[in-house]
């Protein structure tokens, strides 16, 4: 409880002095910050450090044993499940284990967030058909370059595909908070910056609040790097001393449970801090 | 002391409360009725053959074993009323309900368990949807109404198996073996025969789904919490049934 003023309402996700706990190994221990409508945070850390749970925490999936989290403005510490449902539709996820619905094909994958949401069925129905879904699922699935799989089951596709989906499923309802959990874990290199580049050109289109849990070395450096150019519709590298580099992105590192870095990427790459430093060197040492 | 009781008191807890809300969402909206029909189908339908079969034997059984007994007391013709007490009262309620529990307990832990380790419980809840009204309740009913009307087949089909031992093997004539069959079941043991599938349905959907959403550990645990929840429903079954039994005997 260090921090008891109300937030602005620009705050994207904020948290105060949060812990938990799974039986007697930490989840989460006294966690707190702050990230504002349109920032960008890359969150560093070993397996099993709490990045799952921190993304988790921050939508009220997992509730805090003490501390107090808001979302988008709002105290969720406390707030009931039905309450948390209109909040959320304003979040769109991309699960670490994918968590796209096995019984459904992709259409209906993507269009679920869109149908069944009672605080998104007026942005999209304001037509009274059912058209607008149709049309926004489709220009989700065409945003990642997936529109020929409408009809086809989570099963048929692969890994980066899936992964492809979970993100159209993400951003389909035009969340102003993104979380990516591990997007990039498992995939070839030249998948992970395909997704990558998606996870860029949402956030430089939309300019929504986006949190990504990484091991990968390069996603951080592409997230703050990089931006997306909607004229070429490549990603590129903005100019090395444009102060927009340092501004909107900041790299987070969690050591179990704890957040002990939080800082620019400057910041990130000149951290002496031994731990720090294992997510510079990829490969080791 | 404590310690070791502590998980168990733990599971117990959760388990109430999960089952509180399934109830509760009985009588709350949205109603998935299109999941509810689904389940019936899986549970009922998908259970009548081995349910069926299950039934024929244990009549079949029932009449060779009591037939050697009864005949050392010249009793051959009860026959009829044994098959049917322990049939109705008993036998079929209880064997059904393991069959079920063996097939839908341990189906509805593994499919909400592999959707649990995918994270598609969490998926749910992030998109708005309340999965225990999505997947629990509609199970919950669904086991409810189909596992009576089992029995009640499994109860019928036993008998059928009964008389023809009776009827082939024995020699009692059909019109025999079903009117003493028949008067020998009393109002009291039909009510003993459809409470128990009811409250044996409850506790399979209630404890499969328990188990499938308490599932941590990837596919190991998808396991696990089947195993789990075979086991747990049969045991309470055999509990639930004596305890039920003897209600009704004191009645
Ligand atoms: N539902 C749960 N039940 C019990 N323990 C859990 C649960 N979820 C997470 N944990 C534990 O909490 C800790 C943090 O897990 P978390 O999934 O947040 O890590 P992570 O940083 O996302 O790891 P990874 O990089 O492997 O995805 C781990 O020790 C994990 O075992
Ligand atoms: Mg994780």
């Amino acid at each position: 409880m260090t921090r008891l003023v109300t937030p602005q309402p620009s705050t994207a996700v904020r948290f105060d002095d949060v812990s938990l706990h799974f039986g007697d190994a930490p989840g989460l221990d006294h966690v707190s910050f702050e990230i504002r409508a349109g920032e960008a945070r890359v969150i560093y850390g070993a397996a099993g450090s709490g990045k799952s749970t921190l993304l988790k925490t921050a939508m009220g999936l997992v509730k805090p044993d003490s501390g107090r989290v808001f979302l988008l403005g709002e105290d969720i510490t406390h707030m009931k499940e039905r309450e948390l449902f209109d909040l959320r539709a304003r979040v769109g996820v991309l699960f670490q284990e994918g968590g796209l619905f096995d019984s459904l094909t992709i259409a209906e994958n993507v269009s679920y967030p869109l149908l069944n949401q009672r605080a998104l069925l007026e942005k999209f129905r304001a037509n009274g058909d059912g058209r607008v879904v149709e049309d926004r699922v489709r220009e989700a699935l065409r945003f990642v370059e997936l529109e020929a799989t409408l009809e086809k089951f989570p099963s048929e596709l692969s890994g980066g595909m899936r992964r492809r989906v979970g993100i159209a499923r993400a951003v389909v309802t035009e969340p102003d908070l993104v979380l990516y959990d591990s997007p990039t874990a498992g995939l070839d290199p030249i998948t992970a910056h395909t997704i990558i580049a998606l996870i860029l050109k949402e956030r430089d289109l939309r300019h929504a609040a986006t949190i990504m849990a990484t091991h990968r070395y390069q996603d951080g450096q592409l997230m703050a790097k990089f931006r997306y150019n909607p004229n070429s519709g490549e990603i590129e590298r903005w100019e090395p001393d444009d102060p927009r580099v340092q501004a909107g992105t900041k790299i987070f590192v969690m050591d179990r449970g704890r957040l002990t870095f939080e800082g620019t990427v400057s910041e990130f790459q000149a951290s002496p801090d031994p731990y720090v430093r294992k997510f510079l060197n990829p490969g080791g040492a | 002391m404590f310690d070791l009781l502590k998980r168990p008191l733990e599971a117990f807890q959760d388990f109430v409360l999960l089952s509180g809300r399934a109830f509760r969402n009985v009588f709350r909206s949205p109603h998935y009725a299109s999941d509810i029909f689904l389940q019936m189908d899986i549970i009922g339908v998908g259970s009548l053959f081995i349910v069926s079969l299950v039934g024929l034997f244990s009549g079949i059984v029932m009449a060779m074993q009591m037939a050697r007994t009864l005949t050392r007391y010249g009793a051959q013709g009860q026959v009829g009323i044994i098959v049917s007490l322990t049939l109705v009262r008993e036998l079929g309620p209880v064997l059904t309900a393991l069959l079920v529990a063996g097939r839908n307990a341990s189906g509805i832990a593994s499919e909400l368990g592999s959707m649990k380790v995918t994270e598609q419980i969490d998926a749910m809840r992030a998109l708005g949807t309340d999965p225990i009204q999505k997947l629990v309740t509609p199970r919950l009913i669904a086991t409810a109404f189909v596992l009576p009307l089992l029995t009640v087949i499994a109860d019928f089909i036993g008998l059928v198996g009964g008389f023809l031992i009776s009827n082939f093997m024995l020699g009692i004539a059909s019109s025999q073996y079903w009117t003493s069959a028949w008067q020998a079941i009393e109002y009291n043991d039909i009510v003993q025969g459809l409470i128990k599938p009811f409250a044996f349905a409850i506790v399979i959907a209630l404890v499969g789904c328990f188990y499938g959403l308490q599932t941590t550990g990837g596919t190991q645990g998808v396991g696990r919490a089947t195993t789990r929840a075979v086991v747990v429903s049969s045991v309470w079954i055999f509990v639930l049934t004596t305890i039920i039994g003897r209600v009704f005997v004191n009645l």
